[in-house]
């Protein structure tokens, strides 16, 4: 505890860049996974290689790809750009097949009214499509951030630091408060994420606790199974 | 006979579903509970084969109690019909009529020969009895699961709106194939539907509830029309709409049935013609 | 591409098949761990996955745990343990490790699979006269058999994951040579050692994905939204 007091300086300025590094992965995750999302939902054909390349990155260990990617692409191994974009390629694999999942749960009848009232393509996507598809969405963003944010620290293995440091120091200097104070604070940054990414989702999307009758059986199911 | 003694069921969240309910269902006989969805029929249906244990009072089946039996073995000993058939999706056709025969202990062989004896006696092709459910029509699944329901020869047929989920040309088959074997097997049987018609069709005995299992009328389906008990029977059976109320209307051809809007129903004839 | 050929030179050398550190020695003890905390985890989590799934009891406790324990950095806890265990223990400290970050998966591929089988064959089951037993052994084991091999195979790849990361607390196994290789700047080795934990994880999980097909009972297999739902519920678990 007395470690813990001693050290909240440096805690708290490796807990800020813990969570510059995970944010900037999680957003680029976001954004990267809405069109490959969309694209493998809406094209058959390319689906299949888009799940299945993004679900081979993701069993890749940490550690491994952390490796690999700079050999493959050519950057420094020892550097945060590895760790950010390592952690973007575990994002980016949990969430294409969210949007892709999520797209599917929305109810076909909902999207034929859609389009027998007049909606264009483009406008139905963002007024009817990825609204409906939220809820599925988001509960893959919640598990993306989570884990992203507590995988985060094997950053350090690489030479990169985060509050992976204090796990790295505190096994070298035998100080138990030290790395306990370090898991601590990867969970409680985690689930404080999640729990705004909650509010944010219950603020956007007010119908999901109006009642279920918007949420389709499957949908409920890839919620759960998300979770 | 089954006799329903005084029986209410009050679920945990405070819902009576059934108050104070008492009734005797006569041996081979069809009875059928008919009402709106919520009345409590469901819930009276389970408590024969104690799927819903009653709040109080009892259910006896020929003077005993099922209350005083041991539920897996009272299943056991009484067929179950459900709407979406209920069938095991990873069973075989014959597999799934077999499975109570292999549930009171038959062999494997004794019991598949006679789930593809059922198959027949149900209207189904020898052929799908190696099929899984998945590959079969609604109607078909259901004809399945009357022959499972029916496996181990029980004296007593539950039936919970069985056809309720099947189009009506395929309905309207299947209740003349219930009628069939009713009149070969002489089953007790208590059948659950919120179609009068149906009801009136199948039911020798016909009892019209209302919430919480009120009894309005309980009669055969003659009584019932000739003799409406009040004003609700006669909104629900339909005979104050004049759907029921038949016209004789002579014609150049003879004598035929017209409704209150002038429609022809069809053309009346004298018994022994 | 020269970082690759060095790496494929330092995995054929011969020097790899030799002494303490020898590839196949490293790959065994990868296998042996993974291997031992899978099972241990399976034995504690899948009954009570499956005593959840049936009573629908203790639903939210495993849920909460389950949510929970994707926050907890993997590599933070094996220090830890090794660091409450004593360093005379670190087999036993990075075992329970891997088997305290594999329950979440088994426990939720358990339950969700007894779960999601449809509630009217249950209700269809027990209408029959099967006893509980019966409805879970006949019924609802089988029908949930793929979202809990789905579980495993979540499980197993987040512990060959993790293995990797133990050679930090010198556990051995295919994570040595990227770790011991990173600080020396020995890239051929780290590359080559990346590499062969790749491969690894990948067989792994085409085996278990081979499994998780042929777990599927089979008159569900022509029926299309149930492999769906499936899919869709062990994609992320």
């Amino acid at each position: 505890m007395t470690w813990v007091l001693d050290n909240l300086g440096l805690i708290l300025e490796l807990a800020g860049v813990h969570l510059r590094q995970s944010v900037i992965a999680i957003v680029l995750g976001a954004v990267l996974s809405l069109p490959l999302g969309w694209v493998a939902w809406r094209y058959r054909l390319v689906r299949g290689p888009v799940i299945l390349l993004t679900g081979l990155l993701y069993t890749i260990p940490s550690l491994a790809l952390l490796v690999l990617m700079p050999a493959v692409l050519g950057y420094s191994a020892i550097s945060e750009t590895n760790l950010v974009v390592a952690l973007t390629i575990y994002a980016v694999a949990i969430l294409v097949r969210s949007v892709a999942d999520g797209l599917d749960s929305v109810d076909p009848a909902v999207r034929q009214s859609a389009t027998a009232m007049g909606y264009g393509g483009t406008r139905r996507f963002w007024t009817v499509d990825l609204p409906l598809a939220g809820p599925v969405i988001l509960a893959g963003l919640r598990v993306a951030a989570v884990s992203t944010i507590s995988l985060a620290t094997v950053g350090i293995l690489i030479g990169v630091a985060n509050l992976g440091y204090l796990f790295e120091n505190g096994l070298q200097r035998r100080i138990v408060a030290e790395v306990l104070a370090g898991v601590l604070a990867v969970v409680i940054i985690a689930l404080l994420v999640d729990l705004l990414l909650m509010l944010l989702g219950r603020a956007l999307m007010p119908w999901i606790r109006a009642g279920a009758a918007t949420t389709s059986r499957r949908a409920r199911l890839q919620i759960r199974a998300a979770a | 006979m089954i006799e329903f003694r005084s029986v209410t069921k009050q679920f945990p969240d405070g819902t009576v579903a059934v108050e104070d309910f008492s009734l005797v269902l006569p041996s081979h006989r069809t009875t059928v509970f008919v009402g709106s969805s919520g009345c409590g029929k469901t819930t009276l249906l389970r408590m024969v084969n104690r799927m819903v244990e009653p709040t109080s009072g009892d259910v006896e089946i020929d003077g005993e109690s099922v209350l005083d039996k041991d539920p897996v073995e009272l299943r056991r000993g009484i067929g179950y019909v459900m709407q979406n058939s209920g069938l095991m999706p990873h069973f075989t056709v014959v597999h799934n009529i077999a499975t109570v025969l292999r549930l009171i202990g038959r062999s494997k062989r004794e019991a598949h020969e006679r789930a593809r004896s059922l198959l027949e006696v149900v209207g189904l092709e020898p052929d799908l009895a190696d099929r899984y459910p998945s590959q079969l029509s609604g109607g078909q699944q259901q004809r399945v699961g009357v022959a499972r329901g029916l496996a181990a020869d029980p004296n007593i047929l539950l039936m919970d709106e069985p056809f309720g989920a099947v189009d009506p040309i395929v309905r309207s088959e299947l209740q003349q194939e219930l009628i069939r074997l009713q009149t070969e097997l002489d089953k007790t049987v208590v059948f659950v539907t919120h179609d009068i018609d149906e009801a009136f069709l199948l039911g020798d005995q016909v009892v019209i509830l209302d919430k919480a299992a009120r009894i309005v009328q309980v009669g055969s389906p003659s009584e019932i029309i000739e003799n409406p008990a009040d004003d609700f029977v006669a909104a629900f059976i339909g005979v104050d709409r004049g759907r029921r109320a038949l016209r004789i209307k002579e014609t150049a051809r003879g004598r035929v049935l017209v409704d209150s809007e002038g429609r022809t129903q069809g053309s009346l004839v004298e018994d022994g013609v | 591409m020269n970082l690759f050929a060095d790496a494929i030179a330092w995995l054929l050398s011969p020097e790899r098949l030799d002494g303490a550190y020898a590839l196949p020695t490293l790959l065994g003890q990868h296998l042996l761990y993974t291997l031992i905390a899978v099972l241990i985890s399976a034995a504690v989590a899948v009954p009570a996955g499956w005593l959840i799934g049936h009573t629908g009891r203790g639903r939210e406790v495993a849920v909460a745990i389950s949510g929970a324990a994707r926050a907890v950095p993997s590599f933070g806890l094996m220090v830890l343990l090794v660091l409450l265990l004593g360093v005379l223990r670190i087999p036993e400290a990075a075992v329970l490790t891997f088997v305290l970050l594999a329950i979440p998966s088994l426990l939720a591929g358990a339950y969700t699979g007894v779960e999601a089988v449809d509630r009217r064959v249950v209700d269809a089951a027990r209408a029959m006269g099967m006893t509980e037993w019966q409805i879970f052994r006949k019924v609802e084991m089988p029908l949930g058999l793929p979202l809990l091999v789905g579980g495993l195979r979540s499980a197993t790849l987040q512990v060959i994951a993790t293995v990797t990361i133990a050679a930090y607390v010198n556990l051995g196994g295919l994570g040595w040579p990227i770790i011991q290789g990173i600080p020396l700047r020995r890239f051929d080795q780290v590359l080559g050692g990346a590499i062969l934990v790749a491969l690894l994880a990948l067989a792994v999980d085409l085996l278990l994905a081979l499994a998780q097909r042929a777990a599927v009972p089979t008159g569900v297999r022509s029926h299309p939204a149930a492999s769906r739902d499936a899919r869709a519920a062990t994609a992320s678990a």
